[in-house]
């Protein structure tokens, strides 16, 4: 019983501790950023692994789910006698919610896992340590160019998600319902709203790049210097930064989505 | 870390692209919903307003000529909707010009409908369009019809409607 007590408190005490260290080392990794040297070849390195990388999956991802959104907004907007909305369904959804979210999510699993994996490795063979040994800081050398490549990327992918998931609307609804191609558009056009639609989802894929790139480096950047301690580091970066990722948009759609 | 130009290339190509992207969908599909030119600004109250909205398309003949700025409560204490609406300054529109709240569809967004009228005397800047028709309330309407049915019912209880088959 007592046992089980001082289990509880130290969980407790080890969580908030883990939270302070996230929030130093996050303000740390924003203090480098601003900072000069600013290591436009690290940054260029790292925006080439985490974004350009990425870009594959990000569009053929995108273009997958505007396809199922056509057809799934088709078969419940012909109930409804409102087939001709549908550009409006495709643009919204993916615009408000699926382009941050999902672009979110996949750039964890690509990119976010393997930066919490690479500093986790250096970690576990002592490179930072050697940086250290040089007078070399870790953080501004190792891990903010990956953060701030994440942070950079996240929001450009994200557009180009979206815009990948208009165009596989676009297929399904033009090319194999047979939706006039210019109801599509201008429906497409006439429901999106700059300040409600467009700048709530950069606001939110700028957030999620942040969140991504902060969890990725910071749980690389304590992972355990062995082989077991980098693969924790990877799942709890992919786990982690996806919780936190889902939890976050709500509060944004909270804050900023509701109303017209 | 081997320097590859390609790399920084499509690095390049990445960012680009994304802006492009990022762009498209900021001005092409965010742009405020009326673009056209503006400036001549007017006012008119209507009963009821229904669910006409900021940024509502002003519409003469189908063609969009500007969009709906405010809509509020007339302050002269008549309890009608004030409407300003921002149109196309070009446009001649004579002073009996009427305005109405129209629907696109039975299920579409509402718009204001103008419809120009044959006054030589034009609508200056901050003019006023008094010959309003007011949105029509689809609830009210299937209120009215149900009441008069059930007014209608309730005289001649069982006759078959004109024209009902019989076989």
């Amino acid at each position: 019983m007592l046992e089980l007590v001082r289990k509880f408190g130290w969980r407790s005490i080890s969580i908030v501790h883990g939270l302070g260290g996230i929030t130093l080392f996050g303000s740390r990794l924003a203090f480098e950023t601003l900072a000069p040297p600013y290591r436009l070849r690290r940054l260029i390195d790292d925006v080439y692994n985490t974004g350009v990388l990425s870009l594959a999956i990000v569009c053929a991802s995108g273009t997958a789910v505007g396809l199922v959104l056509g057809l799934q907004g088709y078969n419940t907007l012909v109930r409804f006698g409102a087939e001709r909305s549908m550009g409006a369904v495709v643009g919204l959804s993916l615009v408000r919610e699926l382009g941050p979210v999902l672009t979110a999510l996949l750039v964890t699993g690509r990119a976010g896992s393997a930066v919490a994996a690479e500093i986790g490795a250096m970690v576990a063979t002592e490179q930072l340590d050697g940086l250290r040994m040089m007078a070399v800081d870790p953080i501004d050398f190792v891990t903010q160019p990956k953060a701030f490549a994440l942070f950079v990327s996240m929001p450009l992918l994200s557009a180009l998600f979206i815009v990948s998931g208009l165009f596989g609307g676009y297929l399904v609804g033009v090319g194999l319902l047979g939706i006039d191609a210019g109801t599509y558009v201008s429906s497409l056009e006439n429901n999106i709203d700059f300040r409600n639609d467009v700048l709530g989802s950069v606001l939110k894929s700028v957030v999620f790049g942040a969140l991504v790139g902060l969890i990725s480096t910071w749980r690389g950047f304590t992972a355990a210097p062995n082989s077991e301690g980098v693969s924790r580091a990877t799942t709890g970066a992919v786990v982690q930064a996806s919780v936190a990722t889902l939890m976050v948009d709500y509060v944004i759609t909270a804050l900023w989505g509701v109303g017209v | 870390m081997s320097r590859s130009p390609i790399r920084d290339l499509l690095v390049g190509v990445f960012v680009l692209s994304g802006l492009a992207a990022l762009a498209y969908l900021s001005i092409k599909l965010g742009a405020a919903t009326y673009s056209g030119p503006g400036g001549l600004v007017l006012y008119a109250n209507f009963d009821e307003v229904g669910g006409l909205a900021k940024r509502s398309p002003v519409v003469i003949g189908g063609v969009r000529v500007g969009q709906v700025k405010k809509i509020e409560l007339a302050s002269d204490g008549s309890f009608r909707a004030r409407v300003t609406m921002d149109v196309d300054q070009t446009l001649k529109l004579p002073d009996d010009t009427q305005a109405a709240v129209l629907t696109q569809g039975v299920l579409g967004n509402q718009y204001v409908g103008l419809s120009p009228g044959g006054s030589e005397t034009l609508l200056k800047n901050g003019g006023e369009i008094t010959y309003t028709q007011s949105a029509v309330v689809i609830e009210r309407l299937i209120g009215k019809v149900i009441q008069s049915l059930g007014g209608s019912s309730s005289s001649e209880p069982s006759k078959p409607p004109a024209g009902g088959k019989s076989p």
